[in-house]
């Protein structure tokens, strides 16, 4: 059996993690989330742009988001999304667990080096 | 809590997301086209991009949901509408399953409250009554009984009953009415309280006829008192004795037995005045029916047994002359012990395990049904498997379906068994007994039935679930229906042949059993009773109804023959002390004429059944004498004592019939007694009893309270009645008589052989109804997935012969298989009923007969649409179909 619904996600929380990101930078339309997160990537991370969407909702839910309708610079409807002072909150506990994740991992990988020195 | 109303806030959650997603897409391909793709070019680009549309939009919805119960809710919704689309599977479905579960529920509710549920008495599982011997005898003297009630240390009391019928007089219509004559402690040992007034005591004993008093049951002061609250010390008249009305029993209290609802309850200190005998003092006289009471906390069953055993060997050494095998045991008091116990918890057993062959039967019908179905669905299978369903959601959804049907089927099956259940509880199935079967639906019968219905939801669901979970959408879409058919018809046994095979099996099962249960009927309705029940009149008295008392008693008996002779029509008319198969015992042990020594022990027979009647007895009832002759009115009380016994009885006491003639035997209380006379065997107490020997002797010379007039007659049954009542009225207008034809009077003796027959009758029906329906649906849908087939064979010139050959020849192969199968284990299974219907015997050609006939009917009747179908197939129309 091929396909189905393989996650793309990196590890459950990264896409997330990345929209949390992304929104703290400035609000967002879902269009222009996977844009953003697909060029600063430097197209390193495929998203399957539909994923995007079960992700805004667990956010959505969580309130760690809030979205609005209104007209993006294109003149475009959009649902803008934007990060709540929670979302803020969750963001930096999420970061900062990840970076020491991030550093056990490197640890591992490149025994003889230091991080971050 | 947030989510109430999140639920209406959903609407527009969900379309907010549909529309936020539509326009994600359009503005990649606004994007797309901007970079020189074509319009379709772009969309199909963006939608790869953005994966399965639906996929994503339902994991986006779940997030919302409550995962179990919304997601089954909406499997729910699915299921009624795929439901609704086949109207035809679905009823058949739910008939199915609610005729199956109906099934187990009413065999359930009965086994429940007949053999699970206690007595309705306060600490039920503690109450016990006490059997004797290796017989398990309940029967108990009043002496025995006394000191088995004071001697014991590890019962909180024992206490006595006997079952009595009375004439009962409240002034104005007498009528009879039945009682327990009990022990003083009664009430107290049940430990139940008064509805109103109050209970006797021992404190109200002193003695024989000390304590002429009364407590109502509930329901007979409800229908004969009118729940008038008065009654507490008015005086009625039992037996012509008057006995005051001390109180009325609450209304959830029906004596001791499960099915025998007593009117009253009266101190056995007054067994004279009640039954016109006095065996209070008598130590061999065991007529006390049950000696029961509660077991102390914390003393075992078998502390219990080891104490009654110790006072049983101190009796027998104390009283050699009538205590014999005193050893004792345990038995629960509501089905009488070991006197209906074994038989009806063997019987209730063995009918809840056809039922439970007839819910298999049920879900292997369903199973097939379901998998059939799964088949023709493939194809949808493959295109929501291709539209990125997963399969876990496809098998759910189809048990979903499975439980749905089941469900219901369950429900309508239950409602349908409770209406039934309802309806035996206020049965009243003899007339002249207060019998009743009190099946009442409590919980449990409910949980059972939920229970059965949602286990063989899933059972028969299950089925497919293989053949869904192997499904290839690529190649299912390829191949199109043709390629199906090609996959499913090959000449493997499928699972679904051997489902079919099993289903057939177990429905032979029921059909072989039933009729082997009506053949034994039947027999037993025709065998010999040794007496010929047609044409005969049945009046049935007691004279201590109306208080007749030693000589008196032969007068009046002798009276009430002669009063009836006269009557037009009349051919003969016999006396009895009791009629045989009526309900009632009388047993003693025979000694040799030269025994000197009459303990029970040295008894040349036991439970020799015993007799007293009028000379023209034989004839009225039309019993063959085989040798000797019948003693006449000369033998009176003085004359030396003579008897006619039956051929059972000539042969084990005395090595042959015609030895029997002129030779002399010893009865229990030591008369020496001569035989004049030999009668063929009969039946006496039970229609299963083994043939068991019998004395008959001259009333005058062993004088008995009991009257039944035995009237042979060529005139109509309702005229002879009346004309009997008013003739016997005018001997004694204050004595209760029921006058029936004997064949009304055999309905007692009759009883379990007709409920038995009656039950399984409805479940070899059930079951031949299930084949049915299970080789019909085999047949019409490989008919109709063949139909093309048949329809090239039929153009390319095949006979009806072949065609059916084809169409149908699987399942006349399975039907015959299953069958077989069915045969062989409903004769190994039918020796179970052998204990209840009498002459029950599957080795009866008429039964293998009537079983190979009735499945080839069956066979028959189910083939026949799908035959029909499958010759009327038109080629020309078939092909251009396609």
């Amino acid at each position: 059996m091929p396909m189905t619904d393989t996650s793309r996600d990196l590890f459950p929380g990264a896409l997330e993690m990345m929209i949390l990101e992304s929104l703290r930078r400035q609000p967002a339309h879902g269009y222009a989330l996977v844009q953003h997160i697909q060029l600063r990537s430097k197209n390193l991370l495929q998203v399957e742009e539909g994923s995007l969407y079960p992700a805004l909702q667990r956010l959505l839910k969580a309130k760690l988001v809030k979205a609005e309708w209104g007209l993006s610079s294109t003149n475009r409807r959009v649902r803008t999304y934007q990060i709540t002072p929670a979302g803020l909150r969750r963001l930096e506990q999420q970061i900062s667990s990840f970076e020491r994740m991030f550093e056990g991992i490197a640890l591992v990988l490149n025994p003889g080096k230091s991080p971050a020195s | 809590m947030n989510w109430i109303p999140r639920i209406f806030r959903r609407r527009t959650l969900f379309d907010d997301l549909s529309e936020e997603m539509r326009l994600h897409l359009e503005e990649r391909v606004e994007q797309l086209t901007r970079e020189g793709l074509s319009p379709q070019e772009a969309e199909r680009q963006a939608r790869i991009a953005f994966g399965n549309l639906a996929v994503v939009e339902e994991r986006s919805r779940a997030v919302w949901q409550w995962p179990t119960l919304e997601s089954i809710a909406a499997d729910a919704r699915l299921a009624v509408r795929q439901l609704r689309r086949s109207p035809g599977f679905t009823i058949a479905a739910v008939l199915t399953l609610a005729l199956a579960i109906g099934a187990n529920s009413v065999v359930f509710g009965v086994l429940n409250a007949l053999v699970l549920k206690p007595l309705n008495v306060p600490r039920p599982q503690s109450l016990f009554t006490i059997e004797r011997g290796g017989y398990k005898d309940q029967a108990t003297s009043y002496p025995d009984y006394l000191d088995l009630r004071d001697r014991n240390r590890t019962f909180e009391a024992l206490t006595a009953y006997i079952l009595v019928p009375v004439g009962f007089d409240t002034g104005k219509n007498p009528s009879q009415a039945w009682g327990y004559e009990v022990a003083g402690n009664y009430f107290q040992a049940m430990d139940v309280q008064p509805f109103l007034g109050r209970f006797f005591s021992v404190a109200d004993e002193h003695g024989p006829n000390s304590a002429p008093y009364l407590v109502l049951s509930w329901s007979y002061w409800h229908t004969h008192f009118q729940d008038d609250r008065g009654v507490v010390g008015r005086v009625v008249q039992v037996n012509k004795h008057p006995f005051t009305i001390l109180g009325v029993a609450p209304p959830d209290f029906s004596g001791t037995l499960i099915f025998f609802y007593p009117d009253f309850w009266a101190p056995m200190v007054q067994q004279e005045q009640i039954q016109g005998i006095d065996v209070l003092n008598n130590r061999g006289q065991r007529n006390i029916f049950m000696v029961l009471g509660h077991i102390k906390p914390g003393v075992t069953q078998a502390q219990a047994i080891a104490d009654l055993n110790s006072i049983g060997s101190y009796l027998e050494k104390t009283y050699p002359k009538e205590d014999a095998w005193m050893t004792y045991s345990l038995a629960r008091p509501s089905l009488a012990g070991d006197l209906l116990g074994p038989g009806v918890t063997g019987f209730m057993t063995g009918m809840m395990l056809l039922a439970g062959l007839i819910l298999l039967a049920a879900c292997a019908n369903l199973g097939s049904l379901f998998s059939a179905r799964a088949a023709d669905r493939s194809r949808e299978v493959a295109l929501r498997l291709a539209l990125g369903s997963t399969r876990r959601r496809i098998v759910r959804a189809l048990f979903t379906e499975a439980v749905l049907i089941s469900l219901t089927g369950g429900v309508a099956g239950l409602l349908g068994s409770v209406a039934l259940l309802q309806r035996l509880s206020v049965w009243h199935p003899i007339p002249q007994y207060p019998m009743h079967v009190p099946v009442y639906p409590d919980a449990k019968v409910y949980l059972v039935a939920l229970f059965l219905a949602l286990a063989s939801g899933f059972l028969f669901g299950a089925v497919p679930v293989r053949q869904i979970l192997r499904t290839n959408p690529y190649e299912v879409v390829k191949a199109g229906s043709a390629g199906i058919i090609a996959g499913h018809t090959s000449r493997r046994i499928t699972f679904r042949d051997v489902l079919l095979a099993v289903q057939i099996a177990i429905c032979a099962v029921l059909v072989t059993s039933s009729l082997v249960a009506l053949r034994g009927l039947e027999r037993s309705v025709h065998s010999s009773f040794g007496f010929d029940p047609r044409n005969v009149m049945l009046a049935d008295t007691d004279l201590s109804m109306s208080g007749y008392s030693g000589d008196q008693r032969p007068a009046m008996q002798k009276r009430m023959i002669e009063a009836l002779q006269p009557i037009p029509g009349v051919k003969s008319v016999g006396f009895i002390s009791q009629v045989p198969l009526s309900g009632g015992s009388s047993t003693e042990d025979v000694f040799t004429s030269q025994a000197t020594d009459l303990t029970p022990s040295k008894a040349a027979a036991n439970s020799v059944a015993v007799f007293s009647i009028s000379p023209d007895y034989f004839r009225a009832a039309g019993t063959a004498l085989i040798t000797g002759s019948i003693f006449s009115w000369q033998n009176s009380k003085d004359a030396p004592p003579v008897a006619v016994v039956n051929a059972v009885f000539a042969r084990r006491i005395f090595g042959s019939v015609s030895n029997a003639i002129g030779n002399y035997y010893k009865r229990e209380n030591g008369t020496r007694v001569q035989v004049v006379g030999v009668v063929e065997d009969g039946k006496y107490y039970q229609l299963t009893e083994n043939p068991r020997p019998a004395e008959f002797l001259p009333f005058p010379q062993n004088p008995t309270h009991l009257a039944a007039l035995v009237v042979r007659s060529d005139r109509d049954p309702q005229q002879l009645a009346a004309e009997i009542r008013s003739t016997l009225r005018g001997l004694d207008s204050g004595l209760p008589f029921t006058i029936q034809t004997w064949n009304e009077g055999l309905d007692i003796a009759l009883f379990p052989s007709r409920v038995a027959t009656v039950a399984l009758g409805i479940l070899g029906l059930m079951g031949a109804m299930l084949s049915i329906t299970g080789i019909f649906g085999m047949a019409a849908y490989s008919v109709s997935r063949r139909l093309r087939e048949l329809g090239i064979r039929i153009a390319l010139g095949a006979q009806h012969k072949e065609i059916l050959q084809a169409a149908l020849g699987r399942a006349v192969k399975l039907l015959a298989i299953g069958s077989a199968a069915g045969l062989a284990l409903g004769i190994l299974a039918t020796r179970v009923l052998a204990a209840v219907v009498y002459q029950a015997t599957p080795r009866d050609p008429l039964v293998l007969a009537g079983v190979v006939l009735a499945m080839a009917l069956l066979g028959l009747v189910a083939t026949w649409i799908p035959a029909q179908r499958a010759l009327s197939v038109d080629p020309l129309v078939l092909l251009r179909e396609e």
